[in-house]
């Protein structure tokens, strides 16, 4: 039985889209929390069982009790986008969520353990023996991995769909879950997106401490508050880099209109340029830089290699080319601009076994967990909008799987409202948390401590 | 038993496992609510904390569970409800958004004002969402959600004596199992006064749970004849279950009986659960869609019964390691 469309009320498919990218977008913040953070968190902890490290100790505590509120807005905002994958996209989950719905039920699983041993380790704290509380904390850091892997898979899948035969009427006949899992996707989406989780959480939290060494804090708390998700940070930024240039390589053979539309590239042909900044106006690219045969030897490793350009794809099936350029471009600036503060930091600690002393370095470092997500989100754009006009790729346009509810506009509204005051409540509460002394015991104590 | 029938009962599980401990966790929400002032609220909202503190997110990801098997399964279903019952799930998810953050922003704020408010929020939304959670099935379960997208009425799918029966019927259950469930950690905590308190709030709401399922079966027999036909038929004796189960509760309370009350309350829950499903056997959506019609190909459905038994094998014990590390805390409490 094939799913039936109905008239699509006005301005659905737009509130839809919007709606999907604000809550995405903020989910995908604290996903990556959730995915990093307790690696963090446990080094802080073996080091602080290990050496009896009194101010690793207290950062593991701090941490533990950040993760429980970050972790809740993650799980609450994830729902929500469980929810939208129906209310918004029914037209995609009634034809191929028999496929597309199975990484999602694998991540059911991941998300449940971490669910539960995120409650044991915070619960754990004075009553369970340190190392048994040190060991409830792995099963949180490897299902953030296996959680990152199945539902990147998902997404992948919409970019590379596989695993399933469609009938004559268009619906899914015959599905093999190992096809839809391992797509042609999957291996760089989900290395590259567990990557960035790393370097977000670490950036991010080395920001705050970078703003206390700023303000004249230089005890060692800091300094170990800094160091610890610095140092993974930079470790990541590096292979960061290395997997988004296997993914750029993967897009220029499996999706050209994308990879067109990130380039730039207007006629299909040898020796093409990568545009550095710059946009398309009528058909022709104003301002950038241009670098001649960069584009060709990116993708073949050879100018004579042929890049497809826009000319040789019908309008209606183009992305919104300059969205996706910009946001290709500022990925990329904040990826290098991380490398370089990455190697300031790496060099110095080769050689001197030390932390750099200039102010500077700090003040980049302060910047650096913004740039991270920065380059999270756009790297998104880039995918997300440059599959455009399609939601499975050259199966489904996205205006057939947009939901005919009326409503959808008023439904957006009232999420960015809900949103911006979300935001907004959950940095207030972290910064207020990070501001009540280090010896956090007072208040609620524990986050889940007995009763006084 | 078909493929499609095994994943199907799976979903139930699921559906059962939600309405039992979400359902529990949105009552305590209820307590919070009503709880009155900062000062004599304060034990039972800490008792409330305490109680639902370590274990709500766990509970509430039943609900993630039992969204992805029924996309992954029978997706046609899943499109088909999610369009059409557009208004009362868009705001069910925006009471969950609310709810589980002003749960944990009130957890780590200090000043009274914002507690206040974080607390508010999340105790409204704990009484808005079940409701609309509520409506949304006795949409379904009425047949009032045709296969398509957005096929049905936007408004009247749920805007209907019986959603509306369903829907205070879950704020009800839900807060009665609560209560029950705060009964019992009143007792291990050895607080007679909290046990008191909840004792009395649970006879209060399970007898005007046991009210409006009374009048709920008028309302069924005029509004929704085909559910009501197979509640009385097929149905029978898991309706009587209940029953039966939901007065011994009440019983059981009122002589101040602790032991098995969360087991008998619970059941009385999953009892009706499965009676509406076995009453609307072999529709997932009545009167538009079968459960073999809607279902999934066969290589989706066995992934999804090897993915649950992967499931039942790590989340069970994981599950209950944390349920028991609760319990145990609680004791320690006490003294
Ligand atoms: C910290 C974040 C971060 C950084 C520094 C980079 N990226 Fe990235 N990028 C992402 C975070 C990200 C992401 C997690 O947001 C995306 C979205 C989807 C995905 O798989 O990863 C992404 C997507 C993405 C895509 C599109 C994949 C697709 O559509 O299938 C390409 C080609 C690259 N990246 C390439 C790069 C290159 C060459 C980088 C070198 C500077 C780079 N990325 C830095
Ligand atoms: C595994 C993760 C993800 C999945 C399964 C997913 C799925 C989807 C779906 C179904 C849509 C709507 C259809 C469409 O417009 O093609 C969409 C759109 C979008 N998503 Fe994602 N998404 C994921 C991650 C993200 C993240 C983390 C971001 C962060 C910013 C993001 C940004 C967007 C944007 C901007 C759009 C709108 C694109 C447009 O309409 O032009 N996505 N995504
Ligand atoms: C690249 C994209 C994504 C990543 C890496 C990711 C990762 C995570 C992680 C690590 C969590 C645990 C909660 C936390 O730590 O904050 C989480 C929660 C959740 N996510 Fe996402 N997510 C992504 C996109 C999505 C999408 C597209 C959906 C749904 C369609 C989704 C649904 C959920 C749900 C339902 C939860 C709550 C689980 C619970 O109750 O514990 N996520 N996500």
């Amino acid at each position: 039985m094939l799913f039936d469309l109905g008239p699509l009320p006005p301005a659905n498919l737009l509130a839809a889209r919007d709606q999907m990218a604000v809550t995405l977008g903020f989910h995908i913040v604290l996903a990556c929390l959730g995915v990093a953070f307790p690696t963090l968190l446990l080094i802080a902890n073996w080091r602080a069982i290990r050496s009896s490290d009194a101010d690793a100790l207290r950062l593991a505590r701090r941490w533990s009790r950040i993760i429980a509120v970050t972790f809740a807005v993650g799980a609450v905002s994830g729902t929500v986008l469980s929810f939208e994958m129906g209310l918004l996209w029914p037209g995609l989950m009634g034809r191929f969520g028999a496929a597309y719905g199975i990484p999602f039920a694998i991540e059911g699983i991941f998300f449940f353990l971490e669910a539960i041993f995120i409650a044991i380790y915070i619960y754990g704290w004075d009553r369970l023996s340190p190392w048994t509380h040190f060991l409830s904390g792995i099963p949180i850091a490897l299902s953030g991995f296996g959680g990152t892997f199945s539902v990147v898979t998902a997404n992948a899948w919409m970019n590379q769909p596989a695993g399933f035969t469609l009938g004559a009427d268009g619906q899914v006949t015959d599905v093999q879950p190992l096809g839809v899992i391992f797509n042609n996707a999957t291996w760089y989406e989900a290395g590259h997106m567990f990557l960035a989780a790393y370097m977000v959480t670490g950036f991010l939290l080395a920001s705050t401490y970078a703003v206390g060494r700023l303000r004249g804090r230089m005890d060692r708390y800091t300094r170990l508050g800094f160091i610890i998700p610095f140092a993974v940070a930079a470790i990541a930024t590096p292979l960061q880099i290395g997997m988004g240039d296997i993914a750029a390589r993967a897009v220029f053979t499996d999706q050209p209109a994308k990879f067109a539309a990130m380039e730039l590239v207007q006629t299909t042909g040898p020796n093409t340029p990568v545009v550095v900044g710059g946009i398309l106006i009528d058909g022709r690219v104003v301002g950038g830089l241009p670098i001649p045969g960069l584009g060709s030897l990116l993708a073949g490793f050879n100018t004579a290699t042929v890049v497809h350009g826009l000319d040789g794809i019908a309008p209606a099936d183009q992305p919104p080319v300059n969205i996706v350029h910009l946001a290709w471009d500022t990925m990329l600036s904040a990826g290098f601009g991380l490398l370089a503060l990455a190697a300031w930091f790496g060099l110095t600690w080769i050689r001197r076994r030390e932390l750099p002393t200039s102010r500077w370095f700090y003040r980049f470092a302060a910047v650096a967990g913004a740039a991270s997500v920065v380059a999270l989100e756009a790297g998104w754009i880039v995918t997300e909008v440059g599959r455009q006009p399609w939601i499975v790729y050259g199966l489904l346009r996205t205006v057939d799987a947009v939901t005919r509810a009326p409503g959808a506009i008023a439904s957006f509204v009232v999420v960015m409202v809900i949103y911006l005051i979300l935001g907004f409540a959950t940095f207030v509460v972290l910064r207020s948390m990070s501001r009540q002394g280090a010896d956090d015991t007072a208040d609620g104590g524990e986050p889940y401590g007995p009763r006084r | 038993m078909s493929r499609a029938e095994i994943v199907a009962a799976i979903l139930w599980l699921g559906v059962t496992l939600y309405a039992v401990l979400g359902g529990a966790d949105f009552g305590a929400g209820l307590w919070d609510l009503l709880a009155g002032n900062s000062t004599n609220g304060e034990p039972p909202r800490a008792l409330i904390d305490a109680s639902i503190g370590p274990v709500w997110e766990a509970n509430h990801t039943w609900l993630i569970f039992d969204l992805v098997i029924l996309w992954s399964a029978f997706p046609l279903a899943f499109a088909s409800l999610m369009s059409t019952l557009f208004v009362p799930l868009t705001l069910a998810a925006f009471g969950i958004i609310l709810r589980g953050a002003g749960f944990a922003f009130r957890k780590y704020t200090r000043p009274l004002a914002g507690r206040r408010a974080f607390g508010a929020t999340f105790a409204l939304s704990s009484v808005i969402t079940p409701f609309f959670l509520g409506t949304a099935l006795g949409a379904i379960a009425s047949g009032r959600v045709p296969a398509g997208n957005a096929a049905g009425d936007p408004w009247t799918s749920w805007l209907n004596p019986t959603s509306v029966l369903v829907g205070c019927l879950a704020v009800a259950t839900g807060a009665f199992v609560a209560a029950v469930f705060l009964v019992s950690a009143a007792r291990r905590q050895g607080d007679p006064d909290l046990e008191r308190y909840f004792r009395r709030r649970a006879l209060a709401v399970g007898s005007v749970a046991g009210g409006l399922s009374i009048v709920g079966l008028f309302v069924l027999a005029v509004d929704a004849t085909a559910l009501y036909n197979g509640l009385s038929g097929r149905g029978l004796p898991l309706v009587v279950a209940s029953l039966i189960l939901g007065s011994t509760s009440l019983v059981l309370l009122a002589r101040g009986i602790c032991r098995g009350i969360r087991v008998v309350a619970a059941g009385a829950v999953t009892a009706i659960v499965w009676g509406w499903g076995v009453a609307q056997l072999p529709a997932i959506l009545p009167g538009s869609l079968t459960i073999e019609a809607a279902a999934a190909p066969s290589g989706t459905l066995d992934a999804l019964i090897v993915i649950s038994i992967a499931a039942a094998v790590t989340i069970g014990p994981s599950l209950g390691l944390l349920f028991i590390l609760d319990g145990r805390s609680r004791l320690q409490a006490g003294h």
